[in-house]
């Protein structure tokens, strides 16, 4: 029981970390990206109508990663270049994504596809209790713990994340070592929601092997509020999406079950837990010193006068 | 040999403002060059064009007698150009290690702390500093920070270094230390631009002086060419300065008692720590040392305090809140004018009555009384002589002392009997400041007292009666402008000595 | 010859050019919009002529673009109220829901009469939304919780909500298990005009934007609104209450979202019923941004969104374009309209190179 509840909350709490992760590497560089809802759509309709014309997972998730890079290129030049609102720009694209799916969506609803399947990793997937569930799943799950550890490294180990960090707390400090922000910010910002897009295709290519209009429900401003959770670092959106998915899982798994409680109620439980996690990081932010980018929200026009 | 850099007729524009016209300027191989001038001349903003980060309107650069055009700070950094900023080029989030790191050259992307750390080490040893590379930075001094702004330049070798008004955040001591270092830098063949508007530091490190006025460069003096008097009438020259004269001695009553105030900042440091102090009603105190921005802010209820007692008048007001602080008389001159001073998309008028729109002349129930608000705009702008731009227009494209005046004159207009300045003069022409100085020197001969924040010994030597240290949020004493030496002060403010 | 553009900051330029960039951003918008339909199979031309022809070829077209204009108008004054303040409330999708319901609920089971009934409910929805909204309201207040989420992730529970009302408790005993509630009594109606759907909620709508308008520009409450909104530190410096100014201002940019619930299911629908609101919620952002400061501008604009919308809904039974296409239409219009601020904002100017220095 507990082990099928595990394995459920890893599955379910897989496309929000991918999707907090790209947020993170958004807000890394100092850009709010309202848009996380919009991308994972576009990448989950891109990655099912790619895989079911070709018939390849990866070539699925790689069609999902490139239309949320370049969907979220409109929102890095509008944003970056052109010094937009970013809670504006970042709305527009969740609407864009809404729609621009459901409009070309319509051709790959109601078919089918072999999702992802299974590879247990040998000894790993013996252990008691965690092996099912974090070792006897598919690849993208692998390729998330890999992107966990390699998002880490970037930020705190190479000279590239250095600089991107710099940006975000401080894009003039930046610019007064050479390093060229706007280019830099663009990058983070397109590749960023690439890992959004492929948090979506996994909603399409694994959870439920299908195209659904507006299947993501949500999921996308779950996980900007869970970057706020995570304070901005890769592990702690780790934990925070399974705990997401954690809630998600027994929320279906309490529906299976047959309770007399309405699943419209139910059905709220992980925007209420959102919440309430919201609030209380929010509150923990505020008392300790803040991991929020010093410089989150704000264009930079090196031509402001101080 | 030609100059190593020339500027020719340079001109940058902002919205509304010509802030350099057809400025030229060069600087030789191995010199100190000051670039003097009031706030506002334009200092700035032309070394901004010649870092890239500001691209001039018209005018061109030559370095080595080649043209060369700036199209951001990597490009004149790749010719060995680097600047100190006024505002710090700092990340406060990240350790000192992190933030030279950025500035270095050949790190490779995959890179070793250790080594990065051994070459950065060796750089600090040399000028014999000391830095810790691990702290954030936002734990060090102010003075700190700047060394590690200039370290980033040394291990850059760049052979052209900025420092914009560096010795405004020194302490005397620590001023005459980046002299020696600079002096140093000099004989190892670097170039300095030094900008500055303190005339005695200008005499002691220059090699020539050029002179920026309004946003034109006034002329370029070599060493033996000029004296203070001659620098000073430069730089001022016709301008209208208003007069004033300082007071009568005050009186020996007593108008605001501090008692035992202890603040905390909210990384949980003493801002204050025990501090005491009277004012007397009549009299200009100056605050000298670190803490004065947690006073300033105890004061006039922004920040909580940790424990102790504000007393006005005899009235304990340590508890209420700005609202009840501004009704028991005391006005406040924030430091940050343009952050907490003024409401920037507002009107003028609607700027002069935000702290008292809810006076029942400025409304009739909920409903504001326009042609009373105007009439009151009207009579501030004549009394405090506001150069307003057309009605209703935002009073963010003021210049920078109209805006103090605007809040001057809603601070100053209920007559409060304490008046606290913070740095009120800081990044105001001379005239303006001067007219700073009229009011509070007037408002003290009409019995208001006034507590006035500076980091401008001058300043605080020439219009307050006493001058209070703080040194780690504790008043060290006392000194009298009239008989205390500014290196008395100085070593006061460093806590070394105690009055 | 290299061409170089440098960026420069300028003030705003003249309303005129404001006006015609924001104009030419609209155009843009639905001329890139154009190839996203062509994609999608259908002919531009023809779609965007039948949506005018729809939209404003008959008295009735015309009266249709009235009755969808009456929540975008209320919704977009209700997050314009928020923006002056720069407090985002994406949540008005939601407060309609509960506004909904309050009304729902007052006009199935208080059992009130005739002079009495509709106010009862236009104030169960007014507090419906205001206590929805201040849910957002009290944690960035007390705790600075960013509101953008809060209120955006309220829309899914509020629309959870309903739906609960709707297939629970509320549903009709008679309606053959459909997911509706049973329908009001004539006293729960609004009246309707000129035998077309419009009803009086439009003539709330407008008596909202003056009260909006009267409540911004004249009264303390809007100067300390707008004082807060352009610098809150200097407005808790001068002694306005920033905290509790944010609250009520959320409150009330959700009570008066709620007014929209009320008028959809009091003058439109007759009862309370699955995706009552099409996201009036989120085109209300698209309407108080284009509007900035101004109520009349919400007017102006929510018109011509009620033009998009039943051209909209027409070429989706013609085409059997999906429900969520107008997103699509919304989004790119908004980044237009942000590329556009670009262009009012800064000056492009060609860097001239010295030939001879």
């Amino acid at each position: 029981m507990l082990e099928i509840l595990l394995d459920a909350t890893v599955r379910a709490g897989t496309p929000i970390l991918f999707a907090t992760l790209g947020a993170i590497i958004n807000e890394r560089a100092g850009i709010i990206n309202l848009g996380i809802e919009g991308l994972m759509l576009i990448g989950a309709l891109s990655g099912f109508a790619a895989t079911f014309a070709s018939g390849s997972l990866l070539l699925g998730v790689l069609a999902a990663f490139v239309a949320a890079f370049i969907a979220g290129s409109i929102h890095a030049l509008i944003t970056v270049q052109l010094r937009g609102n970013q809670i504006v720009s970042g709305l527009a694209l969740t609407m864009f994504g809404i729609g621009i799916t459901a409009l070309f969506g319509r051709g790959v609803v109601g078919q089918t596809i072999d999702g992802f399947e299974r590879h247990a990793v040998p000894l790993l997937a013996q252990l008691p209790l965690v092996g099912k569930a974090f070792f006897n799943q598919d690849w993208l799950i692998y390729f998330s713990f890999l992107l966990v550890a390699l998002i880490w490294f970037f930020f705190y180990r190479t000279r590239w994340g250095l600089e991107l960090r710099t940006i975000g707390e401080n894009p003039a400090a930046a610019d007064a070592c050479g390093i060229p922000v706007n280019r830099y910010r663009f990058l983070a910002v397109a590749c960023g929601s690439g890992f959004v897009g492929i948090g979506g295709a996994y909603l399409s290519l694994a959870s439920t092997p299908m195209w659904i209009e507006n299947m993501t429900a949500g999921r996308g401003w779950i996980a900007v509020a869970l970057v706020i959770f995570a304070s901005w670092s890769s592990f702690r959106a780790l934990f925070g999406a399974y705990l997401f998915g954690g809630i998600t899982a027994m929320q279906l798994r309490f529906q299976a079950m047959g309770t007399t409680v309405s699943a419209h109620i139910l059905q709220m439980l992980p925007y209420i837990f959102t919440i309430v996690v919201l609030v209380i990081s929010t509150i923990r932010l505020q008392k300790g010193a803040s991991q929020q980018p010093g410089n989150l929200g704000l264009p930079y026009d090196r031509e402001d006068r101080k | 040999m030609p100059d190593l850099l020339q500027l020719t007729h340079i001109r940058k524009t902002f919205p509304g403002v010509i802030a350099l016209d057809d400025v030229s300027f060069s600087i030789r191989a191995g010199e100190i060059h000051t670039l003097l001038g009031e706030n506002g001349a334009g200092k700035s903003t032309l070394m901004n064009v010649l870092t890239g980060f500001y691209a001039p309107d018209s005018g061109g650069l030559q370095l080595d007698g080649q043209p060369v055009r700036f199209a951001s700070p990597r490009d004149s950094l790749a010719l060995g150009i680097g600047m100190v900023h006024q505002h710090f080029m700092l990340v406060p989030a990240h350790s000192v290690l992190e933030n030279i790191m950025i500035a270095l050259q050949g790190v490779p992307l995959l890179f070793s702390r250790r080594q990065q750390r051994a070459r950065i080490e060796q750089t600090i040893e040399e000028f014999g500093l000391d830095l810790d590379l691990n702290a954030p930075v936002w734990k060090l001094s102010i003075g700190a920070q700047q060394w590690i702004e200039l370290i980033k330049l040394l291990l850059r070798d760049c052979r052209l270094l900025i420092l914009d008004e560096p010795t405004a955040v020194l302490t005397p001591q620590e001023a005459a230390k980046l002299f020696q270092v600079l002096l140093r830098l000099k004989q190892q063949g670097k170039c300095i631009i030094f900008i500055s508007h303190k005339m005695r530091e200008v005499m002691e490190i220059s090699d020539r002086v050029t002179i920026l006025k309004k946003g034109r460069s006034v002329t370029t003096l070599e060493k033996g060419e000029f004296d203070q008097k001659k620098l000073a009438g430069l730089m001022i020259g016709g301008d209208r300065i208003p007069e004033w004269q300082k007071s009568l001695p005050f009186s020996e009553e007593i108008v605001l008692e501090i008692e035992n105030l202890s603040v905390r900042n909210d990384r949980g440091l003493a801002d204050l720590d025990n501090f005491s102090l009277r004012l007397q009603k009549g009299e200009i105190l100056g605050i000298a040392g670190n803490g004065q921005k947690a006073l300033a802010e105890a004061l006039t209820g922004l920040t909580r305090v940790e424990s102790g007692r504000v007393l006005a008048a005899g009235e304990d007001i340590t508890r209420s809140c700005a609202r009840s602080s501004y009704i028991a008389g005391i006005a406040h001159i924030p430091e940050d004018r343009k952050a907490i001073g003024i409401v920037p998309d507002l009107s003028l008028d609607e700027n002069l009555i935000l702290k008292n729109f809810r006076a029942k002349c400025f409304r009739n129930g909920v409903f504001q009384s326009r042609s009373a608000i105007r009439d009151n705009a009207e009579e501030k702008i004549g009394q405090f002589a506001i150069k307003a731009g057309p009605p209703g227009s935002p009073v963010r494209l003021l210049s920078g002392g109209n805006i103090q005046k605007v809040i001057i004159a809603r601070e100053l207009s209920e007559q409060p009997a304490v008046l606290v300045a913070l740095y009120p003069t800081r990044g105001l022409d001379i005239g303006s400041a001067e007219y700073v100085h009229k009011v509070i020197a007037d408002g003290a001969s009409n019995g208001m007292s006034t507590i006035l924040i500076s980091e401008d010994l001058d300043e605080l030597y020439k219009i307050c009666d006493r001058i209070a240290v703080i040194f780690r949020g504790r008043l060290i004493g006392y000194a009298d402008p009239t008989s205390s030496s500014r290196a008395e002060i100085g070593l006061m403010m460093s806590g070394e000595v105690s009055a | 010859m290299s061409l170089a553009f440098r960026v420069e900051k300028r003030d705003q330029g003249s309303a005129l050019f404001r006006s015609l960039t924001i104009i030419a951003s609209v155009l843009v918008a639905l001329f890139v919009a154009g190839f996203l339909l062509l994609a999608a199979g259908v002919n531009p031309a023809a779609a965007y002529l039948e949506i005018l022809r729809e939209a404003l070829g008959s008295t009735y077209g015309i009266s249709e673009t009235l009755v969808k204009a009456t929540p975008l108008i209320i919704t977009g004054l209700a997050v314009s109220v928020a923006f002056r303040m720069q407090i985002w409330n994406i949540g008005a999708e939601g407060q309609i829901y509960m506004g909904a319901c309050g009304a729902t609920g007052v006009a199935l089971f208080s059992g009130l009469e005739a002079p009495l009934m509709l106010p009862a409910m236009f104030a169960a929805a007014f507090l419906a939304g205001g206590l929805w909204a201040s849910v957002a309201g009290l944690l960035r207040a007390r705790w600075q919780v960013n509101e953008v989420i809060v209120t955006l992730l309220m829309n899914y529970i509020a629309i959870l909500l309903a739906d609960y009302l709707i297939y629970g408790p509320w549903k009709n005993p008679d309606g053959y298990n459909f997911p509706l509630t049973a329908q009001f009594v004539d006293a729960a109606r609004l009246s309707e005009y000129f035998n077309t759907r419009l009803h009086s909620g439009f003539f709330l709508a407008l008596f909202c934007a003056l009260a909006v308008y009267l409540l911004m520009e004249r009264t303390i409450w809007g100067y300390q609104i707008k004082a807060i909104g352009s610098n809150p530190a200097a407005a808790r410096y001068a002694g306005m209450k920033t905290g509790l100014a944010i609250f009520l201002v959320l409150a009330l940019s959700g009570a008066i979202a709620g007014i929209a619930g009320f008028s959809e299911v009091a003058g439109l629908q007759h009862r309370l019923q699955h995706g009552l609101s099409p996201g009036y919620g989120y085109t209300a952002i698209i309407i108080a941004w284009l509007a900035r400061r101004s109520a009349l501008g919400v007017i102006i604009v929510s018109l011509l969104m009620g033009v998009l919308l039943v051209g909209g809904d027409s070429l989706q039974l013609s085409w059997q374009l999906p429900v969520a296409f107008a997103y699509a239409f919304q989004g790119l219009i908004l980044f237009f309209l942000l590329a556009g601020d670009f262009f009012i904002n800064f000056r492009l100017r060609r860097v001239k190179e010295d030939a001879d220095a």
